[in-house]
């Protein structure tokens, strides 16, 4: 039995998804872009911010509310916050060390709380066992024919599902389509 | 009705507003930097007594008196104290008002048999403020201006219509006439109130500016003088004292609720908003416990308030129980009146708390928001700004593809003006699949940034094998490669 995208793929809503590999900051515009209303977007300090004008074309930079946390424990720490509250749409963790069990399973009851859908950057491997789903994403290479988009470009993803709660796994090539403003499968990568 | 007005006049306001805290028995000074040197600002009557006098240079003070004690002076302690003298005296009458650095007007008119009649009035004030430890010498007349010279230079009371006879006698200064005019009147020989009065009006003005007659006039009632009384200030700030002590949260709670409607109601009726409060416990064993709230906007809704509160009330400790609650407005903004909007009011007033809520957790400053800054130089193309204090910008201006990591400049390997077939960065190889560029970036010459001492860049956006797609610069000025950002 195959997983079709559209079954996973607007992620699931009120849930808490993790994301790893080297274009998950790709994938987190993305899902701002779609969620509704404003996006907590929860930061170590040390780090540096996402830049705006590259989230443009996937999301409204202005929506973003940038909250910069001393550590990892403030950071799980606001976004039980900001989740339980359910003012914003989208709440995006930048995890920079593992969780365990129970604050994964802590944030999706906040999530589940708050009807806000909660989305933890996490290093490679460093996810828990609590999240609804986890995604692995990479750029691929495109195609030499591949259509350019005035200016921007058709960059392709590898989009891994590699934990899914309620489902098989899967995984999907995809690209962003500037002019209806969503991804688009390309092709089925595994099957 | 006949107006009646006190001066009341503190000689030693500053030196006795110190010794009021801190008695010391010994000859006491307040030294003040001024004109190069410190200097002594006020003294203590027996610091008086070995010579000393204010404007005398510490060191030569010291030399006169070496037990000398002193006290760096705080001018706007002073001013602050006598602005309490003030509100404490409208015990007498509502019509205060300040008077210089060192006085106080009070106009008694209709007043004074509230406190048995003038005399008694004067004795009560007198008395009053020799046992709080103040030197006050006082004047009671029909003008301020009659008042202020009796303080200063014959205590007592004028009685209805005898301004001139009291005054007349006065030296010139007591008409509060500059040292300049005064000396010049002397040299003229005019040395009392009387003898002013009595020269020909008409050539005191045409000798004089109209300061002197002006005053002359003030004092003796045919030019009104206004004293303008202090603002009433409004204070945010609501307090309960509870008969038994309580500490069970839901109690506090309760209690903090009606607190925070009683302040709400006050900032209503003044058309304010709380931007910052403190709600303090005291406890059965006098320690006291604050909770304190910053928000994300100016605010007066009292259950939202009372909801934001609860997570700083649960981690207090009660103790042995509370026995009073303070809630006080540490800062308050204008906020007007507002339409009724139930759509879009609710959803705005919840992102508000959220940003409330996670400030108290990770400080107000540390929730931002972008904002667009018009700068070719990518790393300034935007700015972070406090989400509290600002609004979001609904169009973000699209321009050309950025990654959507930005960083500093991490130098690679490479040579040319291609990017290179392989690099090393971050300790990883990497192998270019495809490249795009360049593009071409010049330094805002008129901004000092030591980042861009390299001059020209040209910016290449590359894909790797590795999957990733890197944004990389040429310095063709200073050849050298650079990974600037990484697109998602």
């Amino acid at each position: 039995m195959s997983l079709t995208f559209s079954s996973v793929y607007p992620l699931k809503h009120a849930r808490a998804h993790e994301i790893c590999g080297n274009s998950a900051l790709a994938f987190a515009a993305i899902a701002a872009g779609a969620a509704k209303g404003a996006v907590v977007w929860i930061s170590e300090s040390w780090k540096p911010t996402v830049n705006p004008e590259g989230l443009a074309p996937y999301c409204d930079p202005g929506r973003l509310l940038l909250t910069r946390a001393d550590s990892q424990l403030t950071v799980l720490a606001s976004a039980e916050t900001a989740l339980r509250s359910g003012a914003a749409g989208l709440v995006v963790a930048e995890l920079s060390g593992a969780i365990g069990l129970t604050e994964g399973r802590r944030l999706q009851l906040a999530a589940e709380a708050g009807g806000t859908t909660a989305l933890l950057l996490i290093p490679e491997g460093a996810g828990s066992n609590a999240a609804e789903t986890r995604w692995r994403c990479s750029g691929t290479p495109a195609p030499a024919s591949g259509p350019r988009q005035n200016g921007h470009d058709s960059t392709h993803w590898r989009w891994s599902l590699i934990k899914n709660k309620i489902g098989t796994l899967s995984e999907w090539i995809v690209r962003w389509d500037a002019a209806s403003h969503r991804v688009i499968v390309v092709s089925e990568a595994g099957g | 009705m006949q107006r009646r007005i006190v001066s009341l006049w503190f000689p030693r306001l500053a030196a006795e507003r110190v010794l009021r805290a801190r008695p010391v028995d010994a000859p006491f000074a307040l030294s003040l930097f001024d004109r190069n040197s410190e200097r002594l600002y006020d003294l203590c009557p027996r610091a008086e007594g070995f010579g000393l006098n204010r404007g005398m240079t510490l060191v030569h003070a010291r030399s006169f008196c070496p037990d000398l004690l002193t006290r760096p002076a705080d001018p706007n302690a002073d001013q602050r104290f006598l602005r309490l003298l003030a509100r404490w005296a409208t015990r007498y009458c509502p019509w205060v008002g300040l008077d210089g650095r060192d006085g106080l007007f009070l106009d008694i008119t209709g007043s004074a048999h509230l406190m048995g009649g003038e005399e008694p009035l004067i004795d009560d004030i007198r008395a009053r403020l020799a046992r709080a430890g103040l030197t006050a010498r006082l004047g009671l007349a029909d003008t301020p201006g009659t008042a202020w010279a009796l303080a200063r230079f014959s205590e007592g009371i004028a009685a209805p219509g005898e301004t001139l006879a009291r005054i007349g006698a006065l030296p010139l200064s007591a008409l509060r006439l500059s040292d300049q005019t005064c000396t010049s009147l002397e040299r003229l020989g005019i040395a009392t109130v009387s003898q002013l009065y009595n020269l020909p009006r008409a050539t005191v003005a045409r000798r004089y500016d109209r300061e002197v007659l002006a005053r002359l006039d003030q004092a003796l009632g045919s030019l009104p003088e206004q004293i303008s009384p202090l603002g009433d200030e409004k204070s945010f700030a609501v307090r309960m004292t509870l008969p038994e002590p309580i500490g069970l949260l839901d109690d506090v709670m309760a209690a903090a609720r009606r607190l925070t409607a009683h302040l709400c109601q006050r900032l209503d009726e003044a058309q304010k908003g709380a931007r910052a409060l403190k709600l303090t416990f005291r406890r059965v064993d006098q320690e006291s416990q604050a909770v304190e709230l910053k928000l994300a906007r100016p605010m007066r809704d009292g259950e939202r308030l009372v909801a934001l509160f609860e997570r700083g009330v649960s981690s207090v400790d009660a103790g042995y129980g509370i026995d009073m609650i303070r809630l006080e407005a540490l800062e308050v903004e204008p906020l007007g009146l507002r339409q009724l909007d139930r759509s879009e009011g609710l959803a705005k007033d919840s992102l508000d708390d959220l940003i409330t809520q996670l400030g108290n957790r990770v400080g107000l400053d540390n929730i931002q928001r972008f904002q667009p800054v018009d700068s070719h130089i990518p790393e300034r193309s935007f700015k972070l700004v406090p989400a509290a204090y600002s609004r979001a910008v609904p169009d973000w201006p699209c321009r050309r593809p950025r990654p959507i990591r930005l960083f500093a400049p991490e130098p690679i390997l490479g040579s040319g003006f291609e990017p290179p077939r392989r690099f090393r960065w971050r300790g990883r190889l990497r192998t270019v699949l495809e490249a795009e560029g360049p593009e071409r970036i010049t330094p805002a010459w008129w901004e000092q940034d030591d980042s861009w001492a390299k001059g020209l860049r040209d910016y290449w956006r590359v894909g790797t094998g590795e999957g990733q797609r890197l944004w990389l610069f040429h310095t063709p000025q200073h050849p050298a490669w650079f990974v600037q950002g990484e697109f998602g």
